[in-house]
């Protein structure tokens, strides 16, 4: 601990990773290199192995699935048919599967979350190694029979599998799609459980529970929606299954069920799937947030207990959803004023972060970039879900572009943006290596400008009765939907530069040593990349989260500026 | 992480109930106890009590709750009580759905 804060401290607060070079070495045994051949990836029980091969594949499916989206714009591009109707169905439900079940709930917990989490509270590994190389293997299986359908004819029935189109009329894959995702359930439900038990039992020597990051808190809670969560997902799953396949009458009327059943219980998994894909967001931004601000978030019990605060409440707001589904009016008053409720705690984190600002000292590298973007996203996104939630405005406004809008900026705006800003912060850890600030900074510009101008179009399409899910739309439409495509042709533009500045910085980056940023936290007390136990002798923790000191930091920055170093 | 040895005795003896309940389920499938006690719904309450109790036998001895920790136990009436959220909030819809609508006619 104390050897980390000195190097802390020598080095300039907020160096760039790029600015160290020459400075450091790179340690001669990491967890890259520790064992070699592909089947000492394939077998590992290494956490920050595992995250590597969830990096991998989830950018794969990143990719897979942002093909279909760009198929989506440019059928839109004119009001006209380019694809029919059967087509373009496939296509926006291929993009939703893909991107919900594969990119969005894995990206966070599976990725940052396996690689940071043990080294975060100063553990080994995690709880149950060989349980967590398991669920990428689900993951893997699950998504390669999800995409198998796909390849073989597709789904027709958009990711949301509503009844009784699904179980009764659709003509498409929709079992083997579902046994996917069932399969896939299960690699989220095993992450889950080992960041639980992870966190409750591995925690270092005076690592408390009000000393966790902020990061671990929103696992944490992330994790528990995992739990309790999915598996309402997997038995839907198996009912809509039972009903197409056995014709077993749960969802249809005529054999005695209720179509509107499905939604209920569809959506009391996939509305905290929601919080799955926002709450580790949200973790990521609070550490890119203290780091680049040198200041201790503010009101640090806040923002941890209103991560436990979404993930409770989220689990009691799935009915609005089904506002115009007929579902009884009473009920729907009641899930709209819940609904409501959740912007609270979404509301302290958003409040306590620009308080965290406030006389921090900012720099602003590419995560800060990210971190700043998200807050003024997510704030868009959240604020449009009240409209969402409140029971009049929706009936207007539900299955229109405004919905689309609104969840793309709480899942492209808000996780994404993190999810991004977070592997930017953390690669010089997982590598080693830093990336090129300047290409990074472009990126993350191109990105914001991008997804403002693909999205922000469609909340007025949507308010203007764009309906979803339509391939030919009234001409009047047409420049809207145009401002929407160019800017998507921007948005993957600026999603394209990471991947090659990033594989470059793999060979060609400059070393960054243990703590590029100067940062706090116990990931960057150990070496860069760490060694496949994380730490060579077990941390004892003695300060609080982000012990920052920015007004320290600000006059070493100023001595520095004199000195003609910056 | 109980350290607790049960013994096969336990498992076989649980196996059992478990498939005697499964009996039982089937049985009482057949009769129509609503109408021959002429409480309505019994059928219903019946199958479902004996499935929580086999559900209750399987957490207990083939999932070691018994002798778990006080932490273990809170997560597992936490999913308990996950499964009454869902099922009370779906029924609040379907119990009001035939209520007196707001009519602006």
């Amino acid at each position: 601990m104390e050897t980390a804060s000195t190097i802390s401290t020598t080095t300039a607060p907020t160096t760039m990773p790029g600015a160290a070079n020459g400075v450091f070495e790179m340690p001669k045994v990491t967890y890259l290199n520790a064992q070699e051949g592909i089947k000492s990836w394939l077998l590992t029980g290494d956490h920050k192995r595992i995250a590597i091969l969830y990096l991998i594949s989830i950018s794969v499916f990143f990719a897979l699935g942002g093909v279909f989206a760009s198929l989506i714009r440019i059928e839109l591009l004119t009001p006209g048919p380019e694809l029919d109707a059967e087509m373009y169905n496939r296509a926006f439900t291929a993009h939703g599967i893909i991107m919900v079940f594969m990119f969005l709930i894995p990206a966070i917990p599976a990725v940052l979350g396996n690689f940071l989490l043990p080294i975060m509270i100063g553990a080994r590994d995690l709880a149950f190694p060989k349980v967590n190389l398991l669920s990428w293997y689900l993951y893997i299986i699950g998504g390669a029979l999800t995409m198998s359908a796909m390849v073989i004819g597709g789904v027709d029935t958009g990711w949301t599998f509503y009844t009784p189109y699904s179980t009764t009329y659709s003509q498409s894959y929709v079992f083997l799609t579902g046994l996917g995702i069932f399969i896939m359930g299960f690699s989220s439900i095993t992450t889950g459980l080992n960041f639980v038990i992870t966190t409750h039992k591995m925690r270092a020597p005076g690592m408390t529970w009000s000393r966790l990051p902020l990061f671990v808190w929103s696992q944490y809670a992330t994790s528990l929606v995992m739990l309790l969560g999915t598996p309402v997902i997997a038995i839907t799953v198996v009912l809509l299954a039972a009903e197409r396949v056995f014709g077993v009458g749960i969802f249809n009327p005529n054999l005695g069920g209720d179509p509107v059943l499905f939604q209920h219980l569809f959506w009391f998994y996939s509305h905290p799937a929601v919080y799955i894909m926002i709450l580790p967001a949200m973790g990521v931004i609070s550490e890119l947030i203290a780091a680049f601000s040198r200041r201790r978030v503010f009101g640090y019990s806040f923002v941890a207990f209103s991560s436990l605060a979404i993930a409770i409440f989220g689990f009691l707001v799935w009915g609005h959803h089904l506002f115009v589904s007929g579902q009884s009016a009473y009920a729907g008053i009641i899930f709209s004023i819940l609904s409501f409720i959740v912007a609270i705690p979404s509301a302290v984190k958003v409040f306590n972060w620009t308080t965290t600002l406030y006389k921090g000292s900012i720099s602003y590298e590419t995560p800060m970039l990210y971190a700043l973007a998200f807050i003024g996203l997510f704030a868009i996104g959240g604020l449009t879900g009240l409209f969402c939630a409140a029971l009049g405005l929706d009936v207007h406004i539900t299955d229109t572009y405004f919905i689309i809008a609104h969840f793309h900026y709480v899942m492209v705006g808000s996780t994404v943006i993190a999810y991004l800003g977070g592997i930017h912060y953390w690669w010089p850890k997982m590598t080693g290596r830093g990336y090129p600030e300047f290409w990074g900074k472009l990126s993350a510009l191109l990105i914001y400008v991008g997804f403002n101008l693909t999205f922000f179009p469609q909340f007025i399409l949507g308010y203007l009765g764009m309906p979803r899910r339509y391939h030919v739309y009234p001409p009047e439409y047409q420049v809207l939907n145009i401002l929407s495509t160019a800017g998507a042709s921007v948005l993957a533009v600026g999603f394209m530069m990471p991947v090659f500045y990033l594989l470059w910085s793999l060979k060609y980056g400059p070393i960054t040593g243990p703590n590029p940023w100067g940062a706090k936290g116990l990931e960057w007390e150990t070496a860069s990349p760490p060694p496949t136990f994380n730490f060579d002798a077990t941390p004892i923790v003695t300060e609080e989260a982000y012990a920052y000191d920015a007004e320290a930091d600000e006059a070493a920055y100023q001595a520095a500026l004199q000195q003609g170093k910056r | 992480m109980s350290g607790h040895i049960v013994p096969k005795k336990t498992y076989y003896t649980i196996f059992l109930l478990l498939m005697i309940l499964l009996a039982v389920t089937v049985l009482i499938a057949y009769l129509d106890l609503d109408h021959a006690t002429g409480i309505g719904g019994l059928n219903i309450i019946v199958a479902l009590s004996i499935a929580f109790t086999k559900m209750m036998l399987v957490v207990m001895y083939f999932m070691h709750m018994k002798w778990s920790n006080k932490l273990t136990w809170i997560f597992g009436g936490a999913s308990i009580l996950w499964l009454v959220i869902m099922l009370v909030i779906t029924m609040a819809d379907y119990i009001s759905r035939g209520w007196v609508m707001f009519t602006n006619r």
